[in-house]
C-alpha cells in the first residue's frame, strides 16, 4: 500500500528514542496516522510542529497497518505566529479540534481546505489587530463548517418558527436551527445567542462578544455531537480539547 | 522465568537512551571486563547519586544539596531569573558561561497531547520568586516550538501584574549557519527580528 498526499500536522507523539507517531489531516485520505523514523530527532522535529503543511508519502504492507510516513515541508504556518499569543492559541486550538473530531482514514476534503484557509489567514493577519481581526470570525466559521462536514450542520438560513430570514438572533439547542428575535423572545433563556456575523445574509464585522458567542454556539454542538462521543467522553460535562479552552480564555482576557 | 544476573544487567542497560539490546550487551561485557576499575565505581556512583541527588526546592535544578549550588552561589545575579524547560537546558546555558543570573526549571512545557497542564509545571514557584522586589527581569528561554512558545505566553500572562521585565531569547540565524541551509520558519523569524547595525 502506498499513497502520496498533502497534509497538515495535527499532532506528533514521540515513539521510542527518536521516532514519532504523526497524525496528519490529509486532503484525500482524511486524518491519518503513521510512524516517522527519526521524526523526534533534532533535525526532523521542526518539520512536525502542529499546523505545518507537508507533502506526505505513506507506505505499509497492508492497509490496516499503521505504516510509515516520509514528509517534506511545504509551509510552516506555526513559525509565522509563534510570537503572537492569540494567533498561536487559535492555531493550536484548530488543530486540536480537528484531531479530536475527525474520524480516522475518512476523507474530509472540505475540512482540510477550511483548515488550510484558516491557517493561511492566521499567517497573513497583522499581529496588532488582536481579537478584532478577520481570523477570529473565520475560526468560528471554520468550526461551523466542521460541524456541517461531520453531519451536524446548523441551519442558520431562516427562523425555525416563522420562516423569516430577518433578525435571526438565537439558535435552538434542540434542533440547531435559527430562531428570530421576535419568535425567540419568550424562550431566550433556553436558546443560544446567534451572533450577527454568523446569521445568513449579513456581512457585519465581528467584535469580541460576538466571536465569544459564536464559540459558545459551536462549542455547545461540538460537545454534544462530537467530543462526548470521543473515547472516555460519554457522560462527561465537556471533552473539548484543552487547547480550545485556553484559546477561549485568551480571547476573553484580550476582550476585557 | 528467572533471569540471570547478566541478562538482567543487559536488559536494564538497554533501557538507557542511545543503547539498544546489542550495544547493551557490549556495554555489559565491557563492565564485566573492567570490574574493578569501572563496574564497581560505577555501581557505587549510581547508588550514591540515587540516594543524594534531588530537585532544588528553589529552582528545580538537580543537585546533591538543597538549595542547589547555583542558588547558593553569592556571585550570581539575583535580579535575573532565566526560565527553562528542563535541566538539560540549564546545562546548555551554563556551558555558554554567558548567563550569570539564576534559573527556574519548569519541568516541561504545556502539552495538551501529553496531558500536561499548568498545574503539572513549576509555574506557581516562578510567580512567587518573580514577586520578590529584588527580581527585575525574567528571561523566558523556551524552545522555538509551538508547545514552548505556548508555555512562554502563558507564563507572560501569569507575570503580567508583577513589576518585572519579561524577555525571551531571540530566534534567528545560528552562529555558523548559512542562509541556504536554513528552514523557512527560522528565516522568517530572523527577518522579522532584524535590527539596525
Amino acid at each position: 500500500m502506498e499513497w502520496s498526499d498533502e497534509g497538515i500536522v495535527l499532532s506528533a507523539r514521540r515513539h521510542g528514542e527518536s521516532g514519532a507517531v504523526v497524525i496528519l489531516l490529509t486532503r484525500e485520505h482524511g486524518r491519518h496516522a503513521g510512524l516517522v523514523h527519526g521524526g523526534a530527532s533534532r533535525r526532523a522535529r521542526g518539520l512536525f510542529e502542529v499546523g505545518n503543511r507537508v507533502q506526505a508519502a505513506w507506505r505499509a504492507r497492508l492497509a490496516e497497518h499503521l505504516g510509515h510516513f516520509s514528509c517534506e515541508l511545504l509551509e510552516s504556518y506555526a513559525a509565522a505566529v509563534l510570537d503572537d499569543p492569540l494567533r498561536l492559541s487559535a492555531l493550536t486550538a484548530a488543530t486540536a479540534v480537528a484531531d479530536a473530531s475527525l474520524p480516522e482514514r475518512e476523507p474530509h476534503p472540505r475540512a482540510y481546505d477550511g483548515l488550510r484557509e484558516l491557517l493561511e489567514t492566521l499567517e497573513t493577519s497583522p499581529s496588532d489587530q488582536g481579537i478584532a481581526a478577520r481570523w477570529s470570525a473565520d475560526y468560528v466559521r471554520w468550526e461551523l463548517a466542521l460541524l456541517a462536514d461531520l453531519g451536524f450542520g446548523l441551519d442558520l438560513s431562516c427562523c425555525a418558527a416563522t420562516g423569516s430570514r430577518e433578525e435571526l438572533a438565537y439558535v435552538s439547542p434542540k434542533t440547531g436551527r435559527a430562531v428570530s428575535a421576535t419568535a425567540g423572545a419568550p424562550y431566550r433563556d433556553q436558546l443560544l445567542p446567534l451572533p450577527a456575523f454568523l446569521a445568513a445574509e449579513t456581512a457585519e464585522p465581528a467584535d469580541a462578544p460576538a466571536v465569544l458567542a459564536g464559540l459558545r454556539l459551536t462549542g455547545f454542538f461540538l460537545d454534544r455531537h462530537v467530543f462526548s462521543h470521543s473515547p472516555g467522553g460519554a457522560g462527561a460535562a465537556s471533552q473539548a480539547p484543552a487547547a480550545r479552552e485556553r484559546f477561549i480564555q485568551r480571547l476573553r482576557n484580550a476582550a476585557s | 522465568m528467572m533471569l540471570s544476573d547478566m541478562e538482567r544487567l543487559v536488559q536494564l542497560l538497554a533501557r538507557l537512551p542511545g543503547l539498544g539490546p546489542r550495544s547493551a550487551r557490549r556495554a555489559a561485557l565491557h563492565l564485566i571486563k573492567k570490574r574493578e576499575s569501572l563496574m564497581l565505581p560505577l555501581a557505587s556512583a549510581l547508588g550514591e547519586a540515587a540516594a543524594n541527588i534531588r530537585n532544588c526546592s528553589v529552582c528545580g535544578n538537580l543537585d546533591t544539596a538543597d538549595p542547589c549550588g547555583i542558588c547558593r552561589d553569592p556571585r550570581r545575579d539575583t535580579a535575573t531569573i532565566c526560565v527553562i524547560e528542563g535541566v538539560a537546558d540549564l546545562w546548555a546555558l551554563e556551558r555558554t558561561a554567558a548567563f550569570k543570573g539564576r534559573y527556574h526549571v519548569l519541568g516541561g512545557t504545556l502539552s495538551a497531547l501529553d496531558g500536561i497542564g499548568p498545574e503539572q509545571l513549576n509555574i506557581d514557584g516562578l510567580v512567587k520568586r518573580a514577586a520578590d522586589p529584588a527580581v527585575t527581569e525574567v528571561i523566558l528561554a523556551m524552545g522555538a516550538t509551538v508547545d514552548g512558545q505556548t508555555t512562554a505566553h502563558y507564563i507572560m500572562d501569569r507575570l503580567a501584574g508583577l513589576d518585572v521585565k519579561v524577555t525571551r531569547l531571540a530566534h534567528g540565524v545560528p552562529v555558523g549557519g548559512e542562509l541556504d541551509y536554513l528552514d523557512d520558519g527560522t528565516l522568517t523569524a530572523a527577518l522579522r527580528a532584524r535590527r539596525p547595525l
